[in-house]
């Protein structure tokens, strides 16, 4: 016999076990207290009404007991289905009552949360890529000499090249020495190769991130005083070649791996060749924009081939190494990055400024 | 540095594409920042002819011209011009058409007569100083054509970025060889509009100085002047510029002024030759003498200036003095006006480094000294000589009376160059054939010379001083050979066997740890007032408020809050890892140090509906930070009390930081400020190491003392610890009471005090031995007692 639930509460034909039935009908009905209370009356192990009728077995006539017995079973197993049905429900009404009175869409309770400056997760996602191409990182001084900064990096005296470094001096006297010269807040990073090659003999292999200054006014492009990030090579055999493809490489890295990369012939003193590498306007993908002046690129980062003049004041054998240098403004790849129209923002230290650059906030490039 | 499209195409003899143009340029080395259309507001404007010419009937100055626009109508024009004549072709606007400044032709009247459209004058066109009669134009172009087909004047200006090192391109004839070069076509100076040319006779070489046409010339100081060539011309007229070359000046932004300002500055323009004029008949002497200016001297320029000069300049002189700073500016005195009749030119080579000493010294840049400050053709003068007194004789009359000469030792020529093929392909990472490397030293204007060993030795040619080295020729080669067409394959190289600048790995950690405890870093504008006698000062301040590098970070990040407060916003964490001067020794530059500040103010938390978050950040949430900064910052540091807030000892018990409230000009519903400003340690830090966890359990007391005054929760603390030893795991401040049920001038402090033995269960006789030895010790050290009523072992 089967005992599917429109059978459940049958006549077992035992007076005693059919006197439960009603109460096995009722289970739907209860309440919390009250099922817990019946589910102890019925099944309780001291005195649990089908717990008491079991223990009848023994002493029942020896015919009637294996049919009574299984009656009781079939009948707690009853019972003990409507129990966890009836628990189950009221489980479950519980928690819809409970939830009626909460309004769940209201505001989270927050925590402050910080961040570092847009700047610097640029210069750290750079020097990243770097160290995946064996560069470590190196530090120098922020004021420097005339020979750090311009002499030892082949900038001639009286020569045009110096219009390019709108110079801050230190009001001090100059230092002696023929590495000396007057005091000045360096122009550029590049003073730490000298500094490196002076050093380290080669494979020098190093990414120098730091402040530097000029003599501009600040304005929605310019400032006085901006982070910038150089990178040196120098080893036997490197190339031309080495420059282009660590640099792609970069970009492909930093900006997207299909991104379109060009470099083209510029001018430093302390590089020859010199280029400077583009890479295809992130903002049109290369159709000309307002962003790129129409030209489809955005200027990058400069670059070359190290000078042999740098290794003549460093004393490193230029016959025997070669190598390469880049240097590129973090500042102004931030401002491209997150679409930022004004550097003034970047020092301004505006809290709802800072606020958008929360990580896993809205960022947008 | 501004070039016309079409004088390149006259150069090359070729149609040039805007846009293919700026993408070679930039590509050579010349990068293209704007191109810019020109005249293409004069598209309706068209080539007119006049059938006829009939008096006015009304107007005496005023004629009727029937004009053939190329339609078969023909138009009435009422024209005021002396110069109309019937036969001849002038531009025509049409009614409809608009000229530049925005005038709209329409059909109207004059004087009776209906006038359809207007003949126009060069000026009125936007095309040259010549507004006296309309503009006859010399051409085959059918009536009706538009005027920009018919003639070449649409044009572009592109403004090119030329690098300090290639003087060569700021001429048309530079950029014209590098595009011939590019291209593969050959260049050649564009042919001047005029039949027949003036005589040039070959100039005449003598010594330093010399006679021309009666006139003394020369250099009398060869380092600043090594060449000097001069011509006199007798009986120009002075005019208004034909409009072909005024054209020229105009599309590349030079205003023209008369026509022999115009043919020097047309030659400046085209071969990079600065050039000068004087009008002979103002010259004392006459001479005109390159020299060396005597102290005292003086002289007015013709800006109207009068310039004090002195002997590290080159001048140029007459006899009674100064009349012009050479490779600068001509002097006022001797410049060509209307009445000039004879002129001196000047074509002469400065020495660059002078040039750009004088008019620094000065502060007087100009289109000459910019030039010569870069290094012009050593040896271009005799061609731009040539070329000015053409152009002069073409468009002012005036007659060439004896050869030009040319004065002067002349420049020293650079030495040969050798090039070794190997080197090239060792800097370059390519091989390249010979004669691929010879072609492209050839193609920028190298004599290739020829050697018995496998160097190839090159003269650069004049027009380059930026090529001396073997490094230069690479890089031409690289340049021709187009960067683009080098591989970008990774090669194998070796890893930095340097280490990281631990100053650098500390600022990260330092740096994440402060935003973890919910700062935002900054950045901000790092000079300032002095601050302090020791403050670093710049010689050459951007302004006086910023006239020194900042000491310290904090009044900075001040300025940073402030500037929040005024944007309403009171809730401002903020941090910033930067370096800081100060002056040292003398001898000594000055010393930099790497600080770490930050500054809170506003909410602990932000605000919440349910009423949480309304707290306000106070000293506690200072001295917790201030500790997790010197924690991360100063290894073996410690914070100490100190007057108002506390100060940080480094391991060695120098004072390295500070924390407290801090002043500031706050509005009057901000939050107290608070703030710390730490050196950062670049020293090794002990790296953190596993310690097993406990297996036995710990046991706790608290006890709850009175402190009487001066007292301290650290010198209780200190004692507890010297006395419970190992034992005695950790001690915490659970509460602070001052008030009712205490002696005056005492308060009750509750420290929970956690033992733990690691090998073993405490037990509870070992503690109370413990906590009879501490009570002992801290009623006779410190006056301090356990609360009465507070029961024995188990806190209140």
């Amino acid at each position: 016999m089967s005992h599917s639930k429109s059978f459940m509460s049958d006549p077992t034909g035992y007076p005693d076990l059919d006197a439960l039935l009603p109460r096995l009908r009722a289970i739907p009905s209860l309440g919390p207290d009250d099922l817990a209370s019946e589910i102890v009356a019925i099944l309780g192990r001291k005195n649990g009404e089908l717990t008491a009728a079991l223990r009848s077995v023994p002493s029942r006539p020896p015919e009637e007991r294996k049919a009574y017995g299984s009656a009781v079973n079939r009948l707690k197993t009853q019972f003990e289905e409507a129990f966890a049905g009836r628990s189950e429900m009221l489980d479950q009404e519980r928690r819809s009552r409970e939830q009626a009175g909460v309004d769940l869409t209201m505001p989270a309770r927050r925590r402050w949360i910080g961040a570092e400056h847009p700047v610097t997760r640029v210069m750290d996602e750079i020097i990243e890529i770097f160290r995946g191409l064996g560069f470590t990182v190196a530090v120098g001084p922020e004021v420097e000499t005339d020979w750090y900064n311009f002499g030892a990096l082949n900038f001639p005296p009286d020569h045009p090249a110096m219009d390019m470094h709108d110079t801050l001096y230190v009001d001090a006297p100059p230092l002696p020495g023929e590495q000396g010269g007057r005091l000045l807040l360096r122009t550029h990073t590049s003073p730490v190769q000298i500094r490196t090659l002076l050093e380290s003999p080669p494979p020098v292999r190093v990414v120098i991130p730091g402040f530097v200054y000029r003599n501009d006014p600040f304005d929605p492009s310019h400032a006085p005083a901006f982070s910038q990030i150089e990178g040196l090579a120098v080893d036997e055999g490197i190339s031309f070649v080495d420059l282009k493809a660590t640099l792609v490489h970069f970009a492909h890295r930093f900006f997207t791996p299909t991104t379109k990369v060009r470099f083209r012939p510029s001018f430093f003193p302390f590089t020859e060749p010199s280029a400077e590498m583009d890479v295809e306007c992130q903002l049109c993908h290369g159709t000309g924009c307002p962003a790129c002046k129409g030209t489809g690129w955005m200027e990058i980062l400069g670059c070359g081939m190290v000078h042999p003049a740098v290794y003549e004041h460093t004393g490193v054998d230029a016959e025997r190494y070669t190598g390469w240098a880049f240097g590129m403004g973090p500042h102004r790849i931030t401002m491209l990055r997150y679409g930022i129209p004004d550097i003034r923002l970047l020092y301004d230290g505006d809290m709802r400024f800072l606020e958008q650059f929360v990580p896993g906030g809205r960022v947008t490039l | 540095m501004n070039i016309s499209r079409r004088w390149l195409e006259d150069f090359l003899r070729r149609p040039l594409e805007p846009r293919d143009l700026t993408e070679r340029l930039t590509m050579l080395g010349a990068p293209v920042d704007s191109v810019q259309p020109l005249h293409a507001e004069l598209g309706d404007v068209l080539v007119g002819q006049v059938e006829e010419v009939r008096p006015h009937p009304n107007a005496d100055r005023l004629r009727v011209c029937i004009v053939n626009g190329g339609t078969a109508e023909r138009r009435n024009v009422v024209c005021g011009a002396a110069n109309v004549m019937a036969g001849r072709k002038y531009p025509y606007a049409p009614v409809g058409s608009t000229l530049p400044g925005g005038l709209r032709i329409e059909e109207r009247k004059l004087r009776g007569e209906t006038s359809q459209g207007m003949l126009c004058s060069a000026r009125e066109l936007g095309l040259g100083q010549d507004g006296e009669g309309i503009w006859e134009l010399d051409t085959d172009a059918a009536p009706g054509t538009r005027l920009l087909d018919a003639l070449p004047i649409a044009d572009h200006r592109l403004v090119l970025d030329i690098g300090p090192n290639r003087p060569d391109l700021l001429g048309h004839k530079g950029i014209a060889r590098e595009l011939g070069a590019s291209l593969g076509v050959p260049f050649r100076l564009p042919s001047l509009p005029s039949a027949e040319l003036i005589d040039v006779p070959p100039v005449r070489r003598l010594g330093n100085t010399g006679k021309v046409a009666g006139v003394g010339a020369g250099t009398e100081d060869p380092e600043g002047c090594p060449r000097f060539l001069g011509a006199v011309l007798r009986g120009v007229r002075i005019a208004a510029s034909p409009p072909w070359l005024a054209r020229r000046l105009e599309a590349v932004g030079v205003r023209a002024i008369s026509n022999v300002v115009d043919a020097t500055n047309y030659v400046m323009l085209e071969l990079n030759q600065p050039m000068h004029a004087y009008d002979l008949a103002k010259l004392r002497g006459p001479s005109v003498i390159a020299r060396r200016a005597r102290p005292g001297e003086t002289v007015t320029t013709l800006d109207g200036v009068s310039r004090a000069l002195d002997d590290s300049m080159t001048i140029i002189a007459d006899d009674g003095g100064p009349i012009g700073i050479a490779g600068v500016m001509g002097g006022a005195a001797t410049e060509v006006g209307t009445d000039t009749v004879d002129v001196f030119l000047e074509c002469a080579y400065f020495a660059p480094a002078l040039v750009r000493r004088t008019r620094r010294a000065l502060n007087l840049s100009t289109e000459a000294s910019y030039r010569f400050e870069r290094g012009i053709d050593r040896w271009g003068g005799v061609e731009a000589l040539r070329r000015c007194i053409e152009i002069i004789g073409m468009t002012a009359g005036g007659e060439l009376v004896e050869a030009p000469v040319d004065l002067g030792p002349g420049p020293q020529n650079p030495a040969r160059i050798f090039l070794r093929p190997s080197r090239v392909a060792q800097v370059l990472g390519v091989d390249m054939p010979g004669h691929a490397l010879e072609s492209y030293l050839v193609a920028v204007g190298a004599t290739l010379v020829p050697k018995s060993d496998d160097r190839i030795a090159v003269e650069p040619p004049s027009w380059r001083p930026d090529l001396s080295r073997e490094i230069d020729l690479i890089e031409e080669i690289a340049r021709l050979h187009g960067y683009q067409n080098f591989p970008a394959d990774l090669r194998a190289f070796r890893p930095s066997l340097l280490a990281d600048a631990t100053i650098e790995r500390i600022s990260s950690q330092v740096r994440a740890g402060l935003v973890r405890q919910g700062l935002f870093e900054v950045m901000p504008h790092p000079m300032g007032p002095q601050d302090g006698p020791q403050s670093v000062r710049l010689a050459n301040p951007l302004s006086s408020a910023e006239s020194y590098l900042r000491r310290r970070l904090l009044p900075g990040l001040i300025k940073l809050v402030r500037h929040n407060w005024d944007q309403h916003v009171g809730d401002v964490r903020l941090f910033e890892i930067g370096t800081v001067f100060s002056t040292a020794a003398a001898g000594e530059p000055p010393h930099e140090e790497r600080h770490i500040a930050a500054v809170l103010t506003g909410r602990r938390e932000p605000p919440h509906w349910s009423g949480t978050g309304e707290d306000r950040i106070d000293l506690w949430d200072l001295k917790g930070l201030f500790e997790a900064a010197v924690a991360l910052a100063v290894p073996g540091g410690v914070v100490q009390v100190e007057g108002s807030g506390w100060i940080a000892r480094d391991a060695k018990d120098r004072v390295v930081g500070s924390a407290g409230p801090l002043e500031a000009d706050a509005p009057p519903w901000a939050d107290p400020l608070f703030g710390f400003e730490l050196v950062l340690d670049a020293g090794a830090r002990t790296p953190e190491r596993f310690s097993p966890l406990p297996i036995t359990p710990s046991a706790e007391r608290v006890f709850a003392l009175v402190l009487g005054p001066g007292v301290t929760a650290q010198q209780v603390k200190d004692l507890l610890q010297r006395v419970g030893g190992p034992l005695l795991e950790s001690v915490s401040v659970q509460s602070d009471y001052r008030g009712a049920g205490l002696p005056a001038g005492t308060r009750s402090v509750a420290f929970q005090l956690t033992f733990r033995a690691s090998d073993r269960t405490l037990r509870d006789v070992e503690i109370d031995e413990i906590e009879r030895r501490m009570l002992a010790a801290l009623e006779s050290e410190l006056r301090v007692v356990r609360r009465v009523g507070s029961a024995p072992g188990s806190g209140e």
